[in-house]
């Protein structure tokens, strides 16, 4: 039966990868410029954090711009990366709303604020810094005067350490933004400022011509232009090393200091930390208390070929769990139910088989017919019935997209993916196994085994 | 083993079963959650003694809740019910309770689902469901089509299934009514794997049924689909068997929070096995006999 040998090699790769994925604290995977972290995405119902819904806040009937959703998302998603979450999640979900998932935040009221408040864009006044000291703060967060002058209200404290820097005017002074080329065919960012700020920046940029006025969204200096020549017609550019996607994103960032669509919070959810640990810990043991107890009934009832679809399953569970690793799958308490679930399923599938091998033992066919028979018959039922659960978990994926219902999304995809790793494991794998070992064992004398 | 045999007593079990459900069903309906009808819901962790709740109600009342519903769940915990409400609400009457009762809390939970996104989630979930059981009933048909009268399958899984539904639903509306339970995102989740697992039983009786065919061509219909529910029967048993092991062991161990998820696969699951053996099967033998033009004559001819 030698076909039934050459899964063999790929069954043992396929085992040692899995295994080598699951290892915990995975350094990743940097091969040149391929770069894979791995490791298990816990969802926000198992660490705790704060979970948003935000929709457009337009008349129902009124068609949402779908570059306008991803500008704002992309806002967003800097917004939340400043607040210094991580594996925070911004996406859209449908065609006007837009999920955000802060892991391990507690505060849903200080979550909120962040995403939704306008990003404040100042210009701020460099004074007579040289150029290295200017690039040496790129991408850095200062301290401005216009902030701590206004903030009082706020429970906003200064940010960082460091010197205060004087704030020229306020992203409310731009009029219009957009991205032109240069007489040397460069991209630069072209502003319009409206006619008080014209005022404003004409005689700032008269008095400071050379110096370096600093560009500041939400405390991090974004880029820092050096005045060339006063600008007093009110309209002007910043050049620098731009591409095309640079150029506009800084326009975008100075155009939609606010966002470009209104958005309203439509649905919140926040989970305490200790929750989430302990629904984590719970489903863990029951689980694994889980699956024992379908381990020691298979062994127990279908005896050897019993054993050896428990070490099938085993092999499951190791590359089911390596591919949520691998994909990533962001694990949620619903989608370790489905993968709970699906132990279920990939029994399933070697119930079906063994039942029908044992009928055609006791129709008398020999041990290697009757497996091979097995296979073939339950094949039609195992393709058949699986089909149909991919059916649904692919019309609850879609259901759970559409509301940024990750739960849902969760849970159907741990279903589908246990579905397709159970065809293999429970089909190929059990059956290579099971004839690499009756290969060598001459099963008519040894009928209890198979539980007759 | 004559099961087709016993058809009507089985059909009777399934409906002593279902009629209380959906007479459930009507008088106190389902008990939609906030994600379907909108509104917030807070769990509380008392750290300190759990003050009552009469009093937490009232200041509840005095920020415009007069709608709220408090209740305790466990020895330290406050589950509160109310109309949507902001984060900015919420911390005042954290804040409050904090200082009323000198309390050590941790919120918990804190969910808030906006009306009309609940009315969409409804209205989407049932298309859901109905695309879903469109979708298996194209498959089941698809991969029957070498059988006479495929399409009879498919609508049998169907009846069979909407059988599951309608138990599932049942029941929920018990719980309802009895324990406050709440229809959420995750029962509609549970129900959707029911029917995906009801469809998956009934598919292996029929798969068994559409072999049998072939080699026992000279049979009655009757005995064939008999023989192939009786040859099929320990696997039923087996899977079944694994599957609930599986969501018994989340019951018994697996926290309160999916406790209600998984309690409603629990009893999902054991009605899709149930209904696949003792429905779907014996449909297709009433549908093969026309049994219906007998049903209603006084005396069997």
């Amino acid at each position: 039966m030698k076909q039934n040998r050459r899964w063999i090699i790929p069954i043992l790769i396929l085992f040692a990868v899995s295994v080598y994925i699951n290892l915990p604290n995975h350094p990743g995977i940097h091969l040149g410029n391929y770069d894979k972290d791995i490791k298990t995405q816990l969802g926000l119902d198992l660490v705790g954090g704060v979970q948003a819904l935000l929709e457009a806040d337009l008349p129902l009937d009124a068609e949402v711009n779908s570059d306008n959703m991803e500008t704002a998302r992309r806002i967003i998603e800097d917004r939340v990366n400043g607040l210094g979450v991580s594996e925070a999640v911004v996406q859209l979900a449908g065609d006007r709303r837009i999920l955000v998932e802060l892991p391990g935040q507690q505060d849903p009221k200080q979550a909120l604020s962040t995403i939704k408040d306008t990003a404040l864009l100042e210009f701020v006044d460099f004074g007579d810094l040289s150029s290295q000291q200017v690039s040496q703060l790129i991408n850095t967060t200062i301290n401005t005067d216009f902030q701590t002058a206004s903030d009082q209200s706020d429970a906003v404290s200064l940010t960082t350490e460091g010197p205060v820097y004087h704030t020229v005017m306020t992203g409310s002074s731009i009029k219009q933004v957009g991205v032109t080329k240069n007489a040397l065919g460069k991209f630069q960012v072209a502003f319009e400022l409206t006619s008080d700020g014209s005022q404003v920046f004409k005689e700032y940029t008269t008095q400071h011509a050379g110096e370096f006025l600093a560009i500041v969204l939400d405390n991090i200096v974004i880029s820092a232009p050096r005045i060339e020549e006063p600008i007093t017609a009110g309209r002007g550019s910043i050049s620098g090393n731009f591409t095309y996607d640079s150029a506009s994103n800084l326009a975008v960032q100075l155009q939609y200091g606010a966002l470009p669509v209104p958005l309203k919070v439509v649905q919140i959810e926040t989970i305490g930390p200790t929750l989430g640990q302990d629904s984590l810990d719970k489903s863990l043991v029951a689980g694994i208390i889980g699956l024992a107890v379908v381990m020691l009934f298979m062994a127990l009832y279908y005896r050897l070929p019993g054993i050896i679809a428990d070490l099938a399953l085993v092999l499951y569970i190791l590359v089911t769990f390596a591919l949520y690793r691998w994909i990533p799958v962001t694990l949620t308490l619903p989608g370790i139910a489905g993968f709970i679930l699906s132990i279920g399923v990939a029994v399933d599938a070697n119930v079906l088989i063994f039942e029908r091998m044992k009928e055609e033992l006791r129709a008398g066919h020999s041990i290697q017919k009757a497996i091979s028979l097995g296979w073939d018959r339950a094949w039609p039922s195992i393709r058949d019935s699986n089909l149909s659960t991919l059916i649904t978990s692919a019309i609850l994926y879609w259901f759970g997209s559409s509301f940024g219902a990750s739960i849902v999304k969760g849970f159907s995809l741990t279903l589908a993916i246990g579905v397709l790793v159970s065809l293999f494991t429970a089909v190929t794998v059990t059956r290579t196994f099971l004839h690499l070992l009756l290969d060598k064992i001459n099963v008519s004398k040894h009928l209890k085994l198979f539980g007759l | 083993m004559n099961i087709v045999k016993h058809r009507y007593l089985y059909f009777a079990i399934s409906l002593i079963v279902i009629i209380p459900g959906i007479a459930a069903l009507l008088a106190w309906g389902l008990p939609a959650g906030i994600d379907f009808t909108g509104g917030s819901l807070l769990e509380i962790h008392f750290n300190s003694p759990l003050p009552e709740t009469t009093p937490v109600f009232e200041i509840l009342s005095g920020f415009g809740f007069s709608d709220a519903k408090v209740q305790t769940a466990g020895t330290d915990k406050l589950v509160i019910r109310t109309k949507e409400m902001d984060e900015v609400t919420l911390n005042s009457i954290l804040t409050e309770i904090k200082t009323q009762f000198n309390a050590d809390i941790v919120l918990d939970r804190f969910e808030s689902v906006g009306p009309t996104v609940g009315k969409e989630v409804a209205a989407r979930a049932a298309e859901a469901v109905g695309i879903a059981a469109l979708g298996i009933l194209i498959y089941i048909t698809f991969a029957f089509r070498g059988v006479k009268h495929a399409f009879r399958y498919g609508v049998a899984a169907i009846l069979a299934m909407l059988h599951d539904v309608i138990v599932v639903l049942g029941v929920e509306a018990f719980l309802g009514h009895y324990l406050g339970w709440e229809a959420d995102a995750l029962f509609l989740t549970a129900l959707l794997t029911v029917i995906g697992f009801s469809v998956h039983d009934s598919i292996v009786v029929f798969d068994r049924i559409r072999e049998n065919e072939r080699v026992h061509r000279r049979d009655p219909y009757e005995t064939v689909v008999n023989l192939s529910i009786v040859q099929t029967m320990a696997r039923s048993i087996n899977t079944q068997l694994t599957v609930m092991i599986t969501l018994l062991s989340l019951v018994l161990f697996g926290g309160s929070t999916i406790r209600h998820f998984v309690l409603i696969l629990l009893i999902g699951v054991f009605s899709g096995t149930y209904s696949s053996i003792f429905n779907a099967s014996p449909i297709l033998v009433v549908w093969e006999n026309k049994e219906w033009k007998t049903w209603f004559k006084r005396s069997p001819a």
